[in-house]
């Protein structure tokens, strides 16, 4: 168990892990896409109430999990830097912010393309999920903002972390409070949630967020794998790496 | 912290002037009073600020007297707390410059209490006259008196909210370059609750309406900010200073 603690925070190790599973991960989230975007526009019976607008959720769904499920993995790898000062647990956590901020706005963008014919409007104030993605977009952005304002690399990685850490604290509070708030102002809901998917409609949003989930990871290592060789430029495994053959590469792990 | 042994001989040595933390509290709150005193401008600024926001949108909008009263309770809160921001920046710069913050953290006092205390001193500087103020603004926007005590409690309980994780950011931001935009971004989206909170508070209040829980809820989010942030911020400060 340490060993396998101990092996993950060694920067040559993980360097050469995502380097393995990146394209794997890839490849199948490509695949999974393409299954699940057949399934979604092309296979799904339109829907009885909102036609075939309601398929940008094969979109607009796997973006909104990812915006949350990116903060989340910001913020637990934001604790893990603090707490066990592992350096390469900021890497992560600086890797995974730009691309959960992405899918934020993705989903932010495809709600409001939703919206327009479903609503009559691009961007309606009133709906809680709106906000709250909208918030988590700004909080992102505070992230990365904070992180690039402060030279000093160890510096930047845990203020960014307790910044993270405030940051989930207060994003539940604030989805609370814009539930509460819209519920003041009769928010139209034309989703109902209590409405069940029939399997033809369900299984390809399965799929889509699966192969969403995968293509997260696919580029939260492939950033990870840049953010390593960055920080660790100096390091001789990376040297090594550059000028040396593959070869020699495990044994500078060793070395590391 | 103090795991190698000569960190532990320094600590010896520390703990002997060791203070309680309601002293260490206490002094520094003197301090930051005495300080606020000789930079009257400083506090008396913010206040200007908020007066002239609060002009522009009945020129903005329109002066009908049933317009300001709907828009009322918004403009009172968003231009107070936009107000709130501006000593944030200076609020550790100074101290950092003239290497005031370095002895904070060395002095092997309490930091967190440390730290409460200059949150509770930039909310008798920077958030308590905008609760005076308040009263003022709101009066020429027409809002029924019955409304001001809860304008006043909501504004105090969310200034409070406000400085506190306004410090967190201030300490966050230390040493950075033109920070004030950067602590704006931070702070404001994470004001979201206590704005939603607070005008509710006040509307229901103008319309004659019982505004207890919107004012627990504001309660609420002041106690949390109030007992978590010191922690942030004292961390924040450990790190800008590393």
């Amino acid at each position: 168990m340490w060993k396998w603690f101990h092996q993950l925070a060694s920067p040559p190790h993980i360097y050469r892990l995502a380097g393995f599973w990146a394209p794997w991960m890839l490849a199948l989230a490509l695949i999974g896409v393409g299954v699940g975007l057949y399934g979604g526009l092309i296979k799904a019976p339109a829907d009885y109430q909102q036609g075939d607008a309601f398929r940008i959720i094969y979109v607009h769904v796997p973006s909104a999990y990812l915006s949350l499920l990116g903060y989340v993995i910001m913020a637990v790898a934001s604790v893990i830097g603090l707490i066990w000062r592992m350096k390469l647990a900021h890497a992560v956590a600086v890797s995974a912010a730009p691309i959960g901020a992405s899918f934020t706005f993705l989903a932010l963008a495809t709600g409001s393309l939703w919206g327009k014919p479903m609503w009559g409007t691009w961007w309606e104030w009133s709906d809680p999920r709106m906000m709250t993605e909208l918030i988590l977009l700004f909080l992102y952005l505070g992230y990365m903002t904070l992180h690039s304002a402060i030279e000093d690399r160890t510096r930047a990685d845990r203020a960014g972390a307790v910044l993270a850490i405030v940051g989930v604290v207060n994003v539940v509070i604030v989805h609370y409070s814009v539930e509460w708030w819209s519920s003041l102002h009769q928010g139209q809901t034309v989703m109902n949630e209590d409405a069940v998917m029939p399997a033809s409609m369900l299984t390809p949003l399965l799929i889509m967020i699966v192969s969403f989930s995968l293509f997260f990871g696919a580029v939260l290592f492939a950033r990870l794998r840049s953010e390593v060789l960055l920080r660790e430029r100096n390091a001789r495994w990376v040297k090594r790496l550059v000028t040396g053959d593959a070869s020699s590469l495990s044994k500078g792990a060793q070395h590391a | 912290m103090g795991s190698d042994p000569t960190d532990d001989q320094h600590s010896v040595v520390i703990r002997a002037v060791e203070l309680r933390p309601l002293t260490v509290f206490a002094v520094m709150l003197g301090r930051e009073w005495r300080l606020a005193l000789r930079r009257l401008t400083d506090a008396i600024n913010p206040l200007f600020f908020f007066a002239v926001v609060a002009t522009l949108f009945p020129l903005a909008i329109s002066p009908q007297r049933a317009v300001l009263q709907t828009i009322g309770p918004g403009v009172v809160w968003v231009a107070a707390l936009l107000a709130a921001l501006l000593p944030l920046n200076a609020l550790f710069s100074q101290d950092h410059g003239d290497g005031t913050l370095e002895q904070y953290v060395l002095a092997g006092q309490s930091l967190v209490a440390l730290c409460i205390a200059k949150t509770v001193a930039l909310w008798l500087v920077a958030g308590l006259p905008l609760v005076l103020v308040s009263a003022l603004i709101a009066q020429s926007y027409a809002m029924p008196v019955e409304a001001m005590p809860t304008l006043a409690l909501s504004l105090s309980l969310g200034s409070y909210t406000l400085c506190a994780l306004g410090a967190v950011a201030a300490a966050l931001t230390v040493g950075v370059q033109r920070a004030s935009a950067l602590i704006a971004l931070l702070v404001l989206p994470m004001m979201v609750p206590v704005i939603i909170f607070g005008t509710r508070a006040v509307v229901l209040a103008s319309g004659g309406e019982p505004a207890a829980g919107p004012l627990y809820l504001l309660a609420a989010t002041a106690t949390l900010a109030a007992v978590l942030t010191p922690l942030a911020i004292a961390a924040a400060l450990r790190i800008s200073l590393e």
